[in-house]
């Protein structure tokens, strides 16, 4: 079962993936127009993009510890489903930019002072140099310093968690889950390695 | 006593519920033949249209049934609201549990056309039908030493589902000071658009406080109680530094989290312009008084 699973994934074009990446927000926007978003199209979008772009998100840090603790190997996967959340937020940031606050003056005064919006935008730019590195020029040219740069997915994740919770109004259960897989994620990322001392056994990559 | 107040909007702009998409279609056809001056005559503030009513029906905050905003129209069914009666204790001179039938005999119930204004700084025009709180007040007898009016919603989680999460302190509570209860603005609603108040917006009775945010409008009210003290409200409790007791419309005052300056119209789809928002909701002139010498700043 994980044999064909892995063979499966390593064998999906990455056109596919962005195919299938970019089909959610264009139906998005189709339900929106014809009525399937309900009676504020607006919100929705935004909210479901937000949401959108923090699942990928987390399921582009569960291909590690995967490898790690199962045999199941979505590397492949990887960087499609990275440069797909990050698209997902900044569709997010342009509905709530354009579409909801719409006048630009009241767009900076909410960067500026309202504290999810801050953490928000914090957590989009720390994404953006990861987005534009997501290729193998850039892997090529910044050697080891690309995974280095790339472990800042970590800290843009919590911090999307983080603007998640406090977007909040009352106490809401869902948020605190996804920031508490998102330190899940974090701390086993600590955990010491066990076969640290025997060759790392490779999977036919 | 009924019509202390008429409305600066006229019945005209409400539309025979049956034939509300229709006058749409209309205005929009008056519209393109460049026939608009023809169109009601709406406050010269805002191009005031009511809101459909499936719109005004199908997206609401009432966490009782739920956080979503359509959450309340999904589950509100499940809540039965006969029996009613309306507990009015405290400072009055004749408490007591009053059945609904009971109060609803003794008023005249009448269409008032309010704006809507949501601290999320979106914003409706709802066709209202209701009377005046004073006028359930003065059936009670206020006392001269009651201050303030403190209202409570049913607590029922086995039908109000939402109750079982604990997304706020329930039950839900809300309350005015006396001069704003007795405001002939102040409204206690039994129905919009003509018809029965549908139970997600707040079955069988509710509160609407126009010039102020929509969170004071409590819905559903099982209790009213009037006292000499401020009485505490349930998003003031959740979150102290974000919702104060006045909680009036006022787009020089910002929420830490929406600027109130202007508000988006709900119902008009993806490409619906924001409006500027009025203070007091546009009620300046009805209610600015209530206030004369408060900082409007430090009572949020
Ligand atoms: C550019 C910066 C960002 C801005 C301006 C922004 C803005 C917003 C706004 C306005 C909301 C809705 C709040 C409300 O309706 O009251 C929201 C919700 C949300 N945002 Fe963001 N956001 C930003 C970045 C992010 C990032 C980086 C993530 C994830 C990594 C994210 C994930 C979410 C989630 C999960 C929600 C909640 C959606 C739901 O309730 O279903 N946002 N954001």
């Amino acid at each position: 079962m994980i044999e064909p699973l892995n063979t499966f994934v390593r064998k999906t074009p990455n056109w596919l993936l962005y195919l299938i990446g970019a089909a959610y927000p264009a139906w998005l926007l189709y339900a929106g127009l014809s009525g399937g978003l309900g009676v504020d199209p607006v919100k929705a979008m935004e909210h479901a993009l937000g949401k959108a772009g923090l699942q990928v998100l987390i399921a582009v840090l569960l291909i590690t510890p995967l490898r790690r603790f199962s045999k199941f190997n979505f590397l492949s996967w990887r960087r499609a489903l990275g440069v797909i959340a990050f698209f997902y937020i900044l569709l997010h940031f342009l509905v709530w930019m354009v579409l909801d606050v719409q006048i630009l003056s009241q767009v900076w005064a909410d960067i500026v002072k309202r504290p999810y919006i801050i953490v928000g935008m914090i957590s989009l730019l720390i994404l953006l140099p990861l987005a534009i590195t997501s290729n193998n020029i850039s892997i090529r040219k910044l050697g080891p310093r690309w995974r280095k740069l790339h472990k800042a997915t970590y800290l843009a994740v919590a911090l999307g968690g983080v603007h998640y919770i406090m977007q909040t109004k009352g106490f809401e259960y869902e948020p605190y889950i996804y920031l508490a897989v998102v330190i899940g994620l974090i701390a086993i990322r600590k955990l010491p390695k066990k076969r640290a001392a025997q060759p790392v056994k490779r999977q036919v990559a | 006593m009924a019509h202390r107040w008429t409305n600066d909007l006229t019945h005209d702009d409400v539309t025979p519920k049956s034939a509300y998409l229709n006058r749409r279609q209309l205005m929009a056809g008056m519209a393109g033949l460049g026939l608009t001056a023809l169109a009601p005559k709406a406050n010269a503030a805002a191009d005031l249209t009511p809101t459909d009513f499936d719109v005004i029906s199908q997206y609401n905050n009432f966490y009782e049934f739920g956080t979503g905003k359509e959450d309340p129209a999904k589950h509100a069914h499940r809540l039965t609201t006969q029996p009613w009666s309306i507990k009015i204790d405290g400072m009055v001179d004749r408490p007591g549990d009053y059945a609904l039938g009971d109060i609803l005999s003794k008023m005249t119930i009448e269409e008032r056309i309010y704006r809507f204004r949501c601290v999320e700084a979106w914003s409706m025009v709802v066709p209202w039908n209701g009377f005046e709180l004073k006028d359930l007040l003065d059936l009670a007898g206020v006392q001269s030493s009651a201050k303030y009016v403190a209202f409570e919603t049913l607590y029922r989680p086995d039908e109000m589902i939402g109750q079982k999460s604990p997304f706020l302190d329930w039950p839900y509570v809300e309350g005015l000071r006396l001069d704003e209860a007795n405001h002939p603005l102040t409204l206690m609603a039994t129905g919009l658009y003509g018809k029965d108040m549908p139970k997600q917006n707040g079955a069988p009775i509710r509160l609407v406080v126009p010039w102020k945010y929509g969170f004071k409008s409590i819905k559903s009210i099982v209790r009213i109680t009037l006292t000499d003290k401020e009485p505490p409200t349930s998003w003031n409790k959740s979150i102290p530094g974000e919702y104060g007791f006045y909680s009036n419309v006022n787009p020089e005052v910002d929420h830490p989290r929406w600027s109130q300056a202007s508000e988006r119209p709900i119902g008009g789809g993806f490409f619906a312009k924001r409006i500027p928002t009025l203070k007091f909701n546009g009620y300046e002139t009805e209610v600015a008084n209530l206030y004369d010498g408060m900082d409007l700043r430090k009572n949020y």
